[in-house]
This record gives structure tokens, sequence and C-alpha cells, in this order.
């Protein structure tokens, strides 16, 4: 592998594309697969793996007696946290080592700044605008932790409308079931609400922010991998 | 930055230091094998180590591997089957077999 191939393919993946590096197992020729190229090989992989790469499967395959090893690297997972109270801290670390790109948003930056998420990214911005600039995709799972409606609601609005694969909110029962009534009266379909985890995470009695974290992380890994086993990406 | 692929941040990082770097990636697997393909390891000369190919049950034997690869350029596919728990050679306990293709990180001069 060329130094500048291993440089593209990290830029590519920082911008969140899909990016598809085609190898020849014997003679190690390896190219970034183009949709629009005029190499001859090029074209001939985009053919025969197009399968795999629209279900994001990394195989060899076969071309002309050569075997090409096609390794599909999806946009990195992405976990997005609204609300930079105490258990974000535990849950950025966690999802951190989950291999999950880690954003909090909160417009208090008494709250949401490097000294308590050290090289974490950081927006102070009304969690709405915050989550349309970012362009939630099908990779990036959402949190709302903050306890305040004016602030989960906010958020709740631009996630209910992408595509985030998981969307969770903090709070008992009854503080779920008042967003609910919230959610409705903002004419949310029912469809649209229960697309909502809550309360949030995985019933492990968990107490402390430490272990409410683990929850949340555990039911968000539960549900990628429900969606991979689905076959979907 | 956030550690949005720790391996190959690594293998640049080290190629930036001047290092020679090894990308092991596992290309094919058949039954229970314990990583799934696209799963890497970048070694670099030093022997620092990222990621894996296995559960443990091979690194060794592909660690060794890199570093002749890492030297000559040459990529290598290395083949994993069942290993007898009695002998000494690598191989992979849970029954699966795997086959990692070895290359080296760099331009070639």
């Amino acid at each position: 592998m060329k130094d500048k191939t291993l440089s593209q393919i990290l830029s590519e993946k920082q911008n969140r594309n899909t990016i598809v590096v085609a190898t020849e197992i014997n003679s190690g020729e390896q190219i970034i697969v183009k949709n629009d190229s005029d190499s001859e090989i090029n074209n001939k992989i985009l053919f025969t793996a197009k399968n795999n790469i629209i279900q994001g499967k990394s195989e060899v395959i076969e071309i002309e007696s050569k075997k090409w090893f096609i390794n599909i690297s999806l946009a990195p997972l992405r976990l997005i946290i609204v609300g930079a109270v105490h258990i974000a801290q535990p849950l950025a670390e966690i999802a951190t080592i989950s291999g999950y790109e880690v954003i909090i948003i909160d417009p208090r930056a008494a709250f949401a700044n490097n000294q308590r998420f050290p090289d974490i990214k950081i927006v102070n911005e009304w969690p709405e605008v915050a989550l349309n600039n970012l362009e939630i995709d099908h990779r990036t799972a959402v949190v709302t932790l903050t306890h305040d409606p004016k602030l989960d609601d906010s958020a709740l609005n631009a996630a209910l409308k992408s595509n985030a694969f998981y969307i969770g909110s903090l709070g008992s029962k009854k503080t779920h079931n008042a967003r609910i009534q919230r959610l409705k009266m903002a004419h949310f379909s029912d469809t649209e609400i229960n697309k909502i985890h809550g309360p949030i995470g995985l019933n492990i009695g968990a107490k402390s922010p430490q272990e409410i974290a683990i929850s949340i992380m555990s039911e968000i890994v539960s549900i990628r991998n429900k969606f991979e086993n689905n076959g979907d990406n | 930055m956030s550690k949005f692929d720790d391996i190959l941040i690594k293998a640049e990082l080290w190629r930036k230091n001047n290092k020679s770097v090894a990308l092991a990636t596992v290309v094919s697997t058949w039954g229970s094998s314990p990583r799934p393909v696209g799963s890497q390891m970048a070694i670099s000369e030093d022997l620092d180590i990222q990621g894996s190919v296995s559960g443990g049950c091979i690194e060794s034997s592909v660690i060794t591997a890199a570093q002749e690869i890492m030297k000559t350029g040459k990529p290598k596919l290395l083949k994993y089957g069942v290993s007898n728990s009695e002998a000494w050679e690598a191989g992979l306990t849970c029954g699966g077999k795997v086959e990692v293709f070895v290359e080296r990180i760099g331009d070639n001069d």
C-alpha cells in the first residue's frame, strides 16, 4: 500500500465517504476503486463487485483468473450526544473505545468544553441547528441526556426526521410519557415517536453515571448488530 | 481528532516517523473465525502493534511474516487452519480457517 493510498483512505473516512480498495492478492497491485474512471481494471472491478459495494461486503473476487480482495470501508460509526451532563463523560469515553466518533452538542459552554471532554468534538449550538448541520446519516446514533425539554425536544425535532439508526432519550417512564405527549402535540406520528428508545439503555439495573453509560452503549451496540445481521449497513 | 480508525491512523503516524510498516488484513474466513473479513493489524519495524486479525491465536506468526514483508516489500497471503492444540504451530483453536494478506505500507523504491 502506497503512503498516498493510506492518506487517501483516511481522508475519505474522515469525510464519512465509503471507500473501496481493491488489492490483487499475488502481486499486491492496488487501486482505490472510483465510480468514474478510464482505467479498464477499475471498471471491471466496479462491475464485478457491484453487489459487494451496495451491501458493504468485503470479499475476495476473481477477475480473469486473478484474485482481488475488495475491501469496503463504510463511514465510521458516530455517536452524537446532546447534553454535556455527567453521564455524557463516561459515555463519550466508552463510545470512543467502541470505535465510534463522538460529538457533544450543548449550547451551554460551561458544561460542553474540552476541559470536561478532552479530545472530543464539541458543538456549542442549539441542538436542532447543530444536528441539521451535521447531516445525520444511517451510521449515526443520537442520544439526548439533558433532562431539559427545551434542549431534548429541539434535538428530537432534527433526529426524528433524520436517518439515524438509533435515537435514545434519557428519562424515567413518566418523563418519557410527557415527552411523547409533547411530540404528539408537535404533530410527530406514532411511527416517528416509536423510534425513540426511552427509557434509554438496556436494563442492567444501572445507577451510577458510568453504569448508565454502559447500559446506553450496550443498547446502541445491540441495535447496530441487529441492523447488520439483517444485511443493512 | 476522533479515533475513527485507530489502526490506519497509527500506521500513518509510524510512516511519518520514517518507520517501516506492514499491514495485515483478514481477506477470507471459513467457519467460526474470531475476526471478520476486513479486520486489520498494523505492525511497525519497532514491533509496535495496533489492531488484530484473530483472538490472539495467529498474531505472533503474522508479525513474524510481517517483519520479512516490510523489508522485501513483497506481499504475502498467509493461510491458517485448525490447530492441533498439542503442537506449537500457529492455528485457530476455534475450528475456523482464515486467510490474512500482509503488505508493506510505503512506496517501493
